[in-house]
């Protein structure tokens, strides 16, 4: 850290009470991110300031933040790009405020638990189509052809749902999605991009299952306008858009 | 205070959790016990929970092939250096193929050959490629697909951010239950039930530098100790040689894999000085040698090159470079994406035109609470504790020994998970235990959780000074290399943050979402385990696998586990027990 310091903005909210904004300076440098600033400011200024945050390197999915309006993982968005403007750090929109920068996460859990976010059939239920598992002579270790069972996929097949698997779960795109301003019960992109992910996967055989849920359901696919903000959001380079676009195309035939 | 009643509760919702979890429902769906009820308990949500971080990948055998069960047992046990035991070995080894095989019917994107199987590639310490891997994302993957898979059960009852405080105990020392803090909704929870699962990850947050993401503070391991449970080998900490400056960040071994090389301040190849040479070509790298050569020479080399001025210094410590650039932009981008972004984002490098500073940081515990390898804990005296059970990095088995392998780590939480989970079932179906009787349990509950409520608003220590500390405290003296000056200054710094510890100041007195509390609590975990951590260390006069003393470069003949305990005023005792009595006693009990 150096001298120079940053005009960061708050807005904190307790539980049942009116949000306010609350502003700290707080020391930076090139390399001071905005979970750094929120740590600073909990340390040194204010221990009730309350944040989530795990990792530090992008892949929890824990710390998403609204920066000046816009969604983005706090960990790894630099400050020293707002050093003229400064920052006011608030609560990803569209999910209830439960304390501070800290949203409700279960109503997206269950929009994603709607899709059916697992292999269908349940592995066990039927029998696999698997790929000519090899024998082992070796009779001490508990290995059964059955036990060894894999599906055949091939790196092209992989390749199919690979960018749709890259989703963390960390809701940015739910906060920047413009139709959840209206639709608060809209599935929503990331859900949306997962029953994807596990339609695309050459092993999975719930499509119509999922495809039932999305779009004989006015909140499944269909309040989505198609104005690509989730895709633009998304810090995993994931393309729920696509995703939802395809579903829709393929419900009108 | 809210009381709840489950058939196995599940603290941890990583892998190992995940996989405990997912083993019990099975367990009583097989036995027609359509009531159970499986609680898991996570202090964030599971999906979060840090095995989402691991990049590597998981080993396992493929049937068929040129590797055998025989040769993963001798690589494994040939890195625990003699603290690793081989029934606790091979029963991982033998149960991983079925575990990752399982796993690919769950969904987990595994990277593929062209023929359409699942792909291995080769890790440190291998003698044959048997790393499964999901291109550099593998926990990333692994955590998604049990996690998405437990959304379907729906007798899993999931208590999100619940932090756990202590154990239930009965008085035969039986677990009953866990007393648990519902961050949500302000409240205390008790979770009365017959079987605790313990899977709350390792311990190596506590130091400074550390790939270990926030949460990573021994929780489970505190819990143990307060209920008079030893903790084995806790001096046993893998430190990654490559990582970011100041954030810890991991950048894998496959950079160094696909032709990294690394610097020193001079521009010049310093691991050939230590012992890693001689020097192979650039672009040409060779097993075992230089850049490839097994991590935790790849650290001492750099603890050398540090002391003998080679480094670079920065505000976070002196650096070497990794040299990516002769590999080009469409190589990097297209077999380092993760590397590569990592760099950019959180070191302002790009790899293409600059070199990445890295230094090593601490990374993985092999110590932890001593359990069978099916993930029965034992107690001080190598009795069976009833109802208790633990799995993954929070347990030592016997598995990774004074040294962990890559990738052994992954495939632990899944077998070790999986058996845990099965075992607390039917441990409870053969019994055919009754749930705990309430209210005596319910009262011991309250008293604990009074005792860690009433730290809040009080206090006059900041507690971001004392995490600060421990953590320097122990990159200075407890990392690649000890001796026992340094880790007696470290006690000495230790009892004084521990003395300031009881006054630790907790400004917030809120009930919802207190996280000055939590990570108060977080960080009186960590001290509590890293004060064992010393003294495990500074007992063992020798050098082994991960612990190498100055004063004590010698491995000793017999080798032996440390076990640490610490009494009801938190006193820390450290005895030393040769492996061949862990290992001849457990396998009386079997």
């Amino acid at each position: 850290m150096t001298d120079q310091t940053l005009r960061v903005t708050v807005t904190r909210q307790e539980p049942g009470q009116a949000p306010r904004d609350e502003t700290f300076d707080v020391p930076f440098d090139d390399r001071t991110s905005v979970l750094d600033a929120l740590d600073w400011i909990k340390d040194n200024a204010e221990p009730s300031l309350t944040f989530r945050w795990s990792c530090r390197s992008g892949v929890c999915g824990s710390c998403g933040v609204m920066v000046n309006g816009r969604p983005v993982l706090g960990c790894e968005t630099a400050v020293a790009g707002y050093r003229t403007s400064g920052i006011t750090v608030g609560p990803m929109a569209h999910a209830e405020v439960q304390r501070d920068l800290v949203v409700d996460t279960d109503a997206f859990l269950a929009k994603l638990r709607g899709v059916s976010p697992w292999m269908l059939p349940v592995p066990g239920a039927d029998p696999l189509p698997v790929v000519e598992p090899v024998e082992t002579t070796d009779q001490d270790a508990p290995r059964t052809l059955d036990v060894l069972a894999v599906h055949s996929q091939t790196p092209g097949q992989v390749e199919a749902y690979k960018g749709l698997s890259q989703c963390i779960d960390c809701m940015l795109c739910y906060a920047a999605c413009p139709v959840l301003d209206d639709v608060t019960g809209f599935t929503g992109p990331a859900a949306i991009a997962t029953a994807r992910r596990w339609d695309l996967d050459s092993r999975d055989q719930g499509n119509e299952t999922r495809f039932s849920a999305l779009a004989e359901n006015e909140e499944g696919i269909w309040p989505c306008i198609q104005v690509g903000a989730c895709t633009r959001a998304c810090p995993k380079d994931v393309d729920p858009a696509r995703a939802i676009r395809d579903y829709q195309r393929e419900a009108m035939g | 205070m809210r009381v709840e009643h489950a058939d196995v509760v599940v603290v941890g919702g990583g892998a190992a959790g995940l996989s405990a979890a997912l083993a019990a429902v099975e367990s009583f769906a097989a036995a027609a016990r359509d009531d159970a009820v499986v609680a898991l308990v996570s202090k964030v949500y599971p999906m979060r929970s840090h095995t989402v971080a691991a990049e590597g990948g998981a080993a396992g055998v493929v049937p068929g092939g040129v590797d055998t069960a025989d040769q993963h047992v001798a690589d494994t046990m040939r890195g625990g250096a003699g603290l690793s035991h081989e029934d606790a070995v091979r029963f991982v080894v033998d149960r991983a193929p079925a575990e990752l095989a399982r796993l690919e019917r769950l969904g987990m994107p595994w990277s593929r050959a062209e023929d359409g199987r699942p792909q291995v590639r080769r890790f440190g310490g291998m003698t044959n490629p048997r790393t499964w891997f999901a291109a550099d994302k593998t926990g990333f993957h692994l955590l998604h697909t049990l996690f998405q898979t437990s959304l379907r059960e729906t007798s899993i009852h999931r208590l999100d951010e619940h932090v756990a405080l202590d154990l239930l105990l009965a008085d035969d020392g039986a677990a009953r239950g866990v007393v648990l803090h519902d961050q949500q909704r302000g409240e205390v929870v008790v979770v009365l039930a017959p079987a605790v699962v313990l899977a709350t990850g390792g311990y190596a947050r506590a130091w400074a530098t550390s790939t270990n993401a926030g949460i990573v503070t021994g929780d489970g391991l505190s819990m143990a100790l307060r209920a008079r449970l030893p903790l084995r080998d806790l001096e046993m900490v893998q430190v990654h040689p490559t990582c970011l400056p100041g954030s810890g960040i991991l950048i894998t071994e496959a950079a160094r894999g696909e032709g990294g090389v690394l610097l020193d301040a001079a521009g010049e190849r310093y691991l050939a000085d230590y012992g890693l040479g001689p020097v192979t070509p650039v672009g040409a790298p060779e097993a075992r040698r230089m850049e490839l050569g097994p991590r935790d020479q790849l650290s001492q080399a750099f603890w050398h090159a540090d002391r003998d001025g080679r480094t670079i210094p920065t505000r976070d410590g002196g650096v070497v470079h990794l040299d990516l650039r002769h590999l080009g932009k469409a190589f990097l981008d297209e077999r380092l994406p993760l590397v590569a972004g990592l760099a950019r984002r959180f070191a302002g490098v790009d790899p293409v035109t600059e070199p990445i500073p890295v230094r090593p940081a601490a990374h993985y515990t092999m110590g932890g609470i001593v359990a069978t390898p099916s993930g029965q804990v034992v107690d001080a005296a190598g009795e069976p504790v009833p109802g208790l059970f633990a799995a993954g990095e929070c347990a030592s088995t016997g598995l990774h020994g004074a040294n962990r392998l890559g990738s052994n780590s992954l495939v632990e939480t899944l077998v070790g998970g999986r058996a845990a989970g099965s075992l607390a079932a039917d441990a409870l179906r053969r019994s055919s235990a009754s749930r705990p009787t309430a209210p005596d349990l319910v009262d011991q509950a309250r008293g604990l959780a009074d005792r860690w409520l009433a730290m809040r608003g009080r206090g006059t220590e900041p507690p971001a000074a004392i995490r600060r500390e421990l953590g320097a405290v122990l990159d200075a003296e407890v990392g690649i290399f000890r001796d026992g000056d340094g880790l007696a200054r470290a006690a000495a710094t230790l009892d004084d943050l521990h003395e300031r510890y009881q006054d630790v100041r907790v400004a917030d007195t809120a009930d919802v979402f207190n996280s000055d509390w939590t990570q108060a609590l977080e960080l009186g975990a960590m001290l509590t385990v890293a004060r064992g951590v010393v003294a495990a260390a500074a007992a063992r006069t020798e050098s082994r696998g991960a612990h190498q003393r100055l004063d004590h470069p010698h491995t000793d003949d017999v080798a032996r586990h440390s076990l640490v305990t610490t009494d009801a005023r938190g006193a820390v005792s450290v005895r030393l027990r040769p492996v061949h009595a862990a290992v001849a006693r457990a396998q009386g009990d079997a």
